[in-house]
C-alpha cells in the first residue's frame, strides 16, 4: 500500500471528524451518568434502562419496526416488478415515461411527497394511521429498490429462464426456482435500502401519521422540542446501530452481487472465445 | 455383405418426426423465415448450416417454443405443435452459453428435469447417474459451474439437456466455446452418444466441417430459405448451386456460356482460350451462363503438359503451407486465379515448385461441377 502523505492524512481526518465527530458526541453522552446533557458525570448505562421503561418510546419504536418491515416489503415486491418491466419489455410505447416517472420520487423533495400524499389521504377520506405511514413508504421506497433490483436483471443471461422454461418449469416456477435465487442478493439489499429508509423517515411520516401512531423519528424530534434528554441520546444510539448495522449488510450483498455479476461477464466472454 | 444404410428421407412410407409447412417467421419487417418446407427424421443427426443471420437460430427456437412461426405449420409426430408451451414439448435444447444454473450443482443442474416432472427420488437418481456416467462427470458432480471448464460445461449442459429423454435435441452452436482439439473430440463424442440414446438431434451451426462431421444430413441455409438439403457427401460433391459449393470447403469458381453435346458440356470462359470439359444431366440453352465448380484437390498441378481433358497453363503467385497439404495459387494468363491442392508426400525441402514457377493444371472432365446458379 502506498503511504499517505501528510496532507491526505489531515484531510482524512478533518473529513471524517466532520461526518462523525456529531454522532460520536451523541453516542458518548448517551453513557453519561448527569442527567444535564451538557455536564460528564462519569459512565453508566443508566438512560438505556430507563429508556426500556418509557411506554411512549417503546410503542413508537413498535410502530417505526411495523411500518418499517411492512412497507419495505411492500416495496421490494413492487419495486422488483417494476424492475422486471422494465428490463426485460424492451421497448414499449411509454417506457421511457414510466423509466422516468419510476424514478422521479428519488429527487422529489420529502416535504412535496409527504404534502401529496396527505391531500390524497384527505381526498380520499382515509384515516391517518399506521397505514397510510406504510403506503406513504412503499410508496417512496420501491422506487430505490427498482433501481438496485433492475441494475442486476440487467446483466441476467435469460437463457437460463429459457432454459428452465424448456426443462418443464412453468413461467412462474421458472421465475421461483431460477431466476429469484440468481437475483436473491439485489433483492435482499433492495429491502435493507427500503427499510433504512424507512426507519429515517421524519417528514413524510409527520404528514402522514395519524394521533395514535407515532413513528421513533417523530418521536424524537418531538421530545427534543422540549430539550434534549440523555435518554433520547441513548435512543438515538440505538437507532444508529441499528441503521449502520442494515448499511454494512447492504454493502456487503452489493459487493458480492457485483462479484457475481463480473464472474458471469467473465464466463460470457469465455463462452464467445 | 449388404448393410442397411440409415437414409429415411429416401424412403417414402416414413413418417418424418418433424415437419415444417410453408413457415414464415417475421420479426417486424424483417422476414427471417420465407415459407419454409422441411421434413427430419426420427433418430436423424440434422445439421443447419449458415452464415450468422440467415434464420437457423430462428428455426430452432421456433421447435423449442421460444418462437412462434409468424404463419404455417410445425409438426412434431404429426401434431401441430404451435400451441404447445416450451415446457409442455417433448424437445429439450442445448444452448450456446450452457444457460447452467450457477446456483445449483452439476447434480442439481442434471436433475433439474426430472424433478419437474415429479418422478420419484430413485428413478430421479438413477437417471441423473446415468446421465452423469455418459457425459464422464462423475468427479464434478458436487461443483458448481463456475467450478468447471468450458469443456466440462459444455458436457453438464449436454447431461441436463438429455435427461429427460426428449424426442427431440437442439444444439445451439453447441462446440463454439471449445478449442479445436477438444471441439472435434466432442464431436465424435456427440455422435457417440447420439447413437447410445437414439435421440434424434438438430444442431445449428456456422462452421461447416462440424456440420460434415457430425450430421447424417446438412441443410444450407441463406436469408431464410433451405438452398440444399442433403447427405454431406453429396452437398460436397454435388452442390447444387454457386452458393452451397462456396460456402461448403473451397472451390474455384470459373463462370462460362454453355454449349452442350449430349452429357458434355463445352464452357467458353476467356478469350483465346479453348472451351473447359464438363459433365452435367441437366439441359443448358446455347450460350447460356453457367459456373463451373472445381474443389482445389481434384486439380492436378505439374511442371510437364499432361494428358487431360481440361489443361490451362499458369504462374504460381502463392503458396500455402498446411503440413499435410499444400494449396498452389496458380494466376492464369486470363487473370483468373485457381487453387489447387496436393499433398506433400516428400519433405518440404524437395518441393518440386516454387513461387513464379511456370506450372500446368489439370482436371478431368469429371471433376468440374456445373452449375446454373
Amino acid at each position: 500500500m502506498r503511504r499517505m502523505s501528510g496532507f491526505n492524512i489531515v484531510s482524512l481526518t478533518f473529513g471524517l471528524a466532520f461526518l462523525y465527530l456529531p454522532m460520536l458526541i451523541l453516542v458518548i453522552y448517551s453513557f453519561n451518568a448527569s442527567k444535564l446533557v451538557t455536564v460528564w458525570a462519569g459512565f453508566s448505562t443508566r438512560w438505556y434502562g430507563e429508556l426500556l421503561r418509557n411506554e411512549a418510546f417503546l410503542d413508537a419504536a413498535l410502530v417505526t419496526l411495523k411500518v418499517g418491515v411492512i412497507s419495505s416489503t411492500l416495496a421490494t415486491v413492487l419495486g422488483t416488478m417494476a424492475a422486471f418491466l422494465l428490463v426485460r419489455l424492451g421497448r414499449f410505447s411509454g417506457r421511457t415515461l414510466f423509466s422516468g416517472m419510476i424514478y422521479a420520487p428519488l429527487v422529489m423533495p420529502d416535504v412535496i411527497t409527504g404534502l401529496a400524499l396527505l391531500l390524497l389521504f384527505i381526498g380520499i377520506d382515509m384515516d391517518r394511521g399506521v397505514t397510510t405511514i406504510v403506503l406513504a413508504h412503499t410508496t417512496f421506497a420501491m422506487c430505490y429498490v427498482s433501481v438496485v433490483v433492475s441494475s442486476r436483471l440487467s446483466s441476467f443471461d435469460t437463457s437460463l429462464e429459457e432454459a428452465a422454461l424448456d426443462l418443464g418449469c412453468t413461467p412462474w416456477s421458472a421465475f421461483r426456482l431460477v431466476t429469484l435465487p440468481i437475483i436473491a442478493p439485489a433483492v435482499i439489499s433492495g429491502w435493507l435500502l427500503a427499510f433504512t429508509l424507512s426507519l429515517d423517515d421524519l417528514v413524510i411520516a409527520s404528514f402522514t401519521a395519524g394521533p395514535s401512531s407515532t413513528t421513533l423519528p417523530m418521536k424524537i424530534f418531538s421530545a427534543v422540542r422540549l430539550g434534549v434528554s440523555p435518554e433520547i441520546n441513548a435512543l438515538s444510539t440505538l437507532m444508529i446501530g441499528v441503521v449502520a448495522f442494515g448499511v454494512v449488510i447492504f454493502s456487503i450483498l452489493s459487493k458480492r452481487n457485483t462479484a457475481l455479476k463480473l464472474q458471469e461477464e467473465r464466463d460470457a466472454v469465455d463462452g464467445r472465445t | 455383405m449388404p448393410q442397411t444404410v440409415f437414409a429415411p428421407w429416401e424412403n417414402p412410407d416414413e413418417k418424418p418426426l418433424i415437419q415444417f409447412r410453408n413457415v414464415t417467421k417475421k420479426f417486424g419487417d424483417f422476414t427471417a423465415i420465407a415459407n419454409l418446407d422441411l421434413d427430419i427424421y426420427a433418430q436423424e443427426f440434422f445439421a443447419l448450416l449458415g452464415p450468422s443471420g440467415c434464420g437457423k437460430t430462428t428455426l430452432m427456437r421456433m421447435l423449442a417454443g421460444f418462437e412462434m412461426p409468424t404463419s404455417g405449420k410445425i409438426l412434431l409426430g404429426g401434431e401441430d405443435i404451435a400451441a404447445v408451451p416450451p415446457n409442455k414439448r417433448p424437445v429439450n435444447m442445448m444452448f450456446q452459453s450452457y444457460a447452467l444454473f450457477p446456483h445449483l450443482s452439476v447434480w442439481d443442474n442434471v436433475a433439474f428435469g426430472l424433478k419437474r416432472e415429479g418422478r420419484d427420488k430413485s428413478e430421479i437418481e438413477t437417471r441423473v447417474s446415468d446421465m452423469i456416467r455418459l457425459t464422464r462427470l462423475e468427479k464434478f458432480a458436487r461443483r458448481k459451474p463456475h467450478q468447471l471448464s468450458g469443456g466440462q460445461r459444455q458436457r453438464v449442459a449436454l447431461a441436463r439437456s438429455l435427461a429427460k429423454a426428449p424426442k427431440l435435441l437442439l444444439l445451439d452452436e453447441p462446440l463454439g466455446a471449445l478449442d479445436r482439439k477438444l471441439r472435434e473430440e466432442t464431436q465424435f463424442e456427440l455422435m457417440d452418444i447420439q447413437e447410445k440414446t437414439g435421440t434424434t438431434f438438430v444442431i445449428v451451426t456456422h462452421d461447416q466441417e462440424e456440420a460434415m462431421t457430425v450430421a447424417s444430413r446438412v441443410a444450407v441455409m441463406d436469408e431464410g430459405r433451405l438452398v440444399q438439403v442433403s447427405t454431406p457427401d453429396r452437398i460436397y460433391e454435388n452442390p447444387n448451386s454457386v452458393y452451397v459449393a462456396d460456402f461448403i470447403g473451397d472451390v474455384n469458381i470459373i463462370e462460362g456460356s454453355a454449349n452442350q453435346t449430349g452429357d458434355k458440356v463445352l464452357v467458353n470462359w476467356a478469350e483465346g482460350h479453348s472451351p473447359l470439359v464438363a459433365t452435367t444431366a441437366a439441359v443448358l440453352q446455347k450460350d447460356q451462363t453457367c459456373y463451373l465448380a472445381i474443389r482445389p484437390e481434384k486439380i492436378a498441378i505439374t511442371a510437364e503438359q499432361p494428358d487431360a481433358a481440361n489443361v490451362v497453363q499458369g504462374e504460381i503467385l502463392d503458396i500455402g503451407y498446411l503440413g499435410n497439404i499444400s494449396t498452389y495459387h496458380v494466376k492464369l494468363p486470363s487473370g483468373h486465379v485457381i487453387k489447387a491442392q496436393s499433398a506433400n508426400t516428400r519433405r518440404i525441402a524437395r518441393r518440386s515448385f516454387t513461387w513464379e514457377d511456370k506450372v500446368w493444371l489439370s482436371w478431368s472432365d469429371t471433376a468440374a461441377i456445373l452449375l446454373e446458379r
